[in-house]
């Protein structure tokens, strides 16, 4: 399988990272070779073949329904590039 | 005095506790040894404040007699691990200038025991890389050169700055992490110690992430004992890792010099490449020839879905990062681009923030997960996960205690020289160690010699799952037959 020019913008887009148009030839080519290489996989026989969900066999263990953590709003907008209070600045999302 | 830089954590624990020299001059003699060393662009950001006040706080402990196992020691914190209160990147302009106020659960471990932070080292941009190239901060030069050659080469990567540093004496120990080789590449390209523990053994909480189900963080270090030292500190059960296990930690250094006699070692046959270098045939066989010496048995094994396990990773690993490198939208921390609607600032942060490896990398990813492709790459990558890991099984259940293969498939090469045209050709470096993370199992790289070039080579044990001290048991082994090696200085 192999990508084209409008199946770049679509991944770009859904990865939410800005493309320009003169990059994308090149996207295409890079990506296109990563797919090229992973192709032999479909040579594999995978019938019957679980796919793998966690490498060691363990079971996934729970937290506590407890409230352990909180009270650090501080701490969580400190690292904002724009905050006012104890809130996360964004362009106008709604009208 | 001698230097205090060449001595090994084992030897500096000593000369501590004999009050020999305290950990302030240990710490001192490194922080003027890392100013020497800007050149080979190892540490992102040096902390010798704090370095010298957990210095000052390591001696009033061992004078009081109450000193934690690695105490005064200094080490360097590759930049994948929050330290709260220092700038941590991941080597990424989307991190910008994010510092954390939180530390990560295996160096807060490192620091109870005693350590000294001196900085933080260098890597691949969110670990994705095998040459320490795509870093933010530029890449970092390999203390060791080409016999009669001036020209700089890569220390291998991800933790690049953190193999770099510790082969250079910068530091005597240092944190890194291993999705895919990140830890035992560059360990072998620097003739250092590297350590990737069982999936589980180490918590990931706190380290930034790439691919989840494959990250583990291990030690790189100047011998088989230090990296023993340093595991020890850093393993253990954390309730915020739901993966990390719940099982004790063993004192690995118990296991240096235990005896290897009567244990079963598998060749494993699909290692063995066309076109590989003879050099790393006729080391692979010098180190089956020392374990054997020392008593252990060899037996050729199978590994047959081994060449299927780097273009699985390439699905699995790329999936996962898409999905973790998500949260880097430019609003909650780290770089913002502009943007008059909330889609065009997250696009712009995203593609001003991320380097074209990771760019590339997240693409590939979001794409094998996207509709209609799921099924046919990302569910058959992780069936194709299944099989190698049966392989390993297989191979245990018949004895065999842990396996012995080259660490890389070539030794460290120059800056800008691989994967310029085709990101493929610099995966490639992988190829020995990437069937470990996709299995979850342990595996160690230790020094072993040199090519006609002079430059260092390494080779791999693969242990059964949490069964680390086998590896260390055999690696000492080796070390002892190889010896230890240290690069000359130029920088």
């Amino acid at each position: 399988m192999s990508v084209d020019a409008a199946t770049v913008r679509r991944i770009a887009h859904l990865a939410r990272i800005a493309v320009s148009e003169d990059e994308v030839p090149h996207l295409q080519g890079e990506l296109n070779a990563m797919l090229a290489f992973v192709e032999q996989l479909s040579e594999v026989n995978v019938e019957g073949v679980e796919p793998m969900t966690s490498v060691a066999p363990m079971q996934m263990k729970k937290r506590q329904d407890v409230v352990d953590d909180g009270g650090i709003a501080d701490d969580i907008v400190a690292n904002a590039p724009a905050a006012e209070g104890h809130f996360f600045l964004v362009p106008k999302v709604v009208e | 005095m001698t230097d205090l830089t060449s001595l090994t954590l084992a030897e500096a624990r000593k000369g501590l506790a004999d009050k020999t020299f305290t950990s302030l001059e240990l710490t001192d003699a490194h922080l003027s040894a890392i100013e020497k060393a800007r050149l080979l662009n190892a540490f992102v950001m040096e902390t010798p404040d704090q370095a010298r006040a957990m210095a000052r706080e390591a001696d009033g402990k061992i004078a009081k007699g109450d000193a934690g196992p690695l105490a005064g020691i200094p080490l360097g914190i590759k930049d994948l691990f929050a330290t709260k209160g220092v700038r941590t990147t991941a080597c990424s302009k989307i991190l910008g200038n994010f510092v954390p106020t939180y530390e990560s659960t295996v160096t807060s471990q490192l620091w109870r025991d005693g350590a000294v932070m001196l900085g933080k080292l260098n890597n691949d941009e969110f670990a994705m890389g095998s040459a320490n190239e795509t870093s933010c901060f530029g890449p970092v030069g390999n203390p060791w050169r080409r016999e009669g050659s001036n020209t700089t080469l890569v220390p291998g990567g991800s933790s690049g700055g953190s193999a770099s540093a510790v082969a250079a004496l910068l530091c005597m120990g240092a944190t890194a992490t291993d999705t895919g080789g990140s830890i035992r590449q560059p360990a072998a390209f620097t003739a250092t110690v590297g350590i990737k523990p069982t999936y589980g053994r180490c918590s990931r909480w706190g380290i930034v992430a790439f691919a989840s189900s494959l990250d583990q963080a291990g030690p790189i270090a100047r011998s088989v004992r230090d990296s023993a030292m340093l595991l020890r500190s850093m393993a253990g059960h954390d309730p915020k890792d739901t993966t990390s296990v719940d099982i004790a930690v063993p004192d690995y250094e118990a296991a240096i010099g235990k005896s290897v006699k009567g244990m079963k070692i598998g060749i494993p046959k699909e290692y063995r490449l066309d076109g590989m270098p003879a050099e790393i045939e006729k080391l692979w066989s010098e180190g089956a020839a020392w374990l054997k010496a020392a008593g252990a048995e060899l037996v050729e094994v199978s590994l047959p879905h081994t060449k299927y396990a780097l273009p699985a990773y390439y699905i699995v690993a790329p999936a996962e990062a898409s999905s973790n490198l998500a949260r880097y939208d430019g609003v909650r921390y780290g770089l913002r681009g502009q943007g008059k609607t909330i889609t065009e600032l997250y696009e712009n942060t995203r593609a001003e923030g991320f380097g074209a490896e990771v760019r590339r990398r997240v693409m590939i990813g979001t794409y094998v997960l996207s509709a209609g492709y799921y099924d046919a790459y990302y569910l058959r990558a992780q069936k194709v996960r299944t099989l190698i890991k049966r392989d390993f099984e297989d191979c245990f259940e018949r004895g065999v205690d842990a396996i012995l293969t080259p660490a890389t498939p070539s030794a460290a090469f120059g800056i800008g020289e691989k994967g310029g045209a085709d990101p493929v050709e610099m995966y490639l470096n992988d190829v020995f160690t990437v069937t470990v993370n996709m299995a979850g199992l342990p595996g160690i790289a230790v020094p072993s010699g040199k090519d006609s070039q002079g430059l260092p080579l390494g080779l791999q044990l693969i242990g059964r799952p949490f069964e680390e001290e086998t590896l260390f048991s055999l690696g000492e082994v080796i070390e002892q037959a190889a010896g230890r090696f240290t690069p000359a200085r130029w920088w």
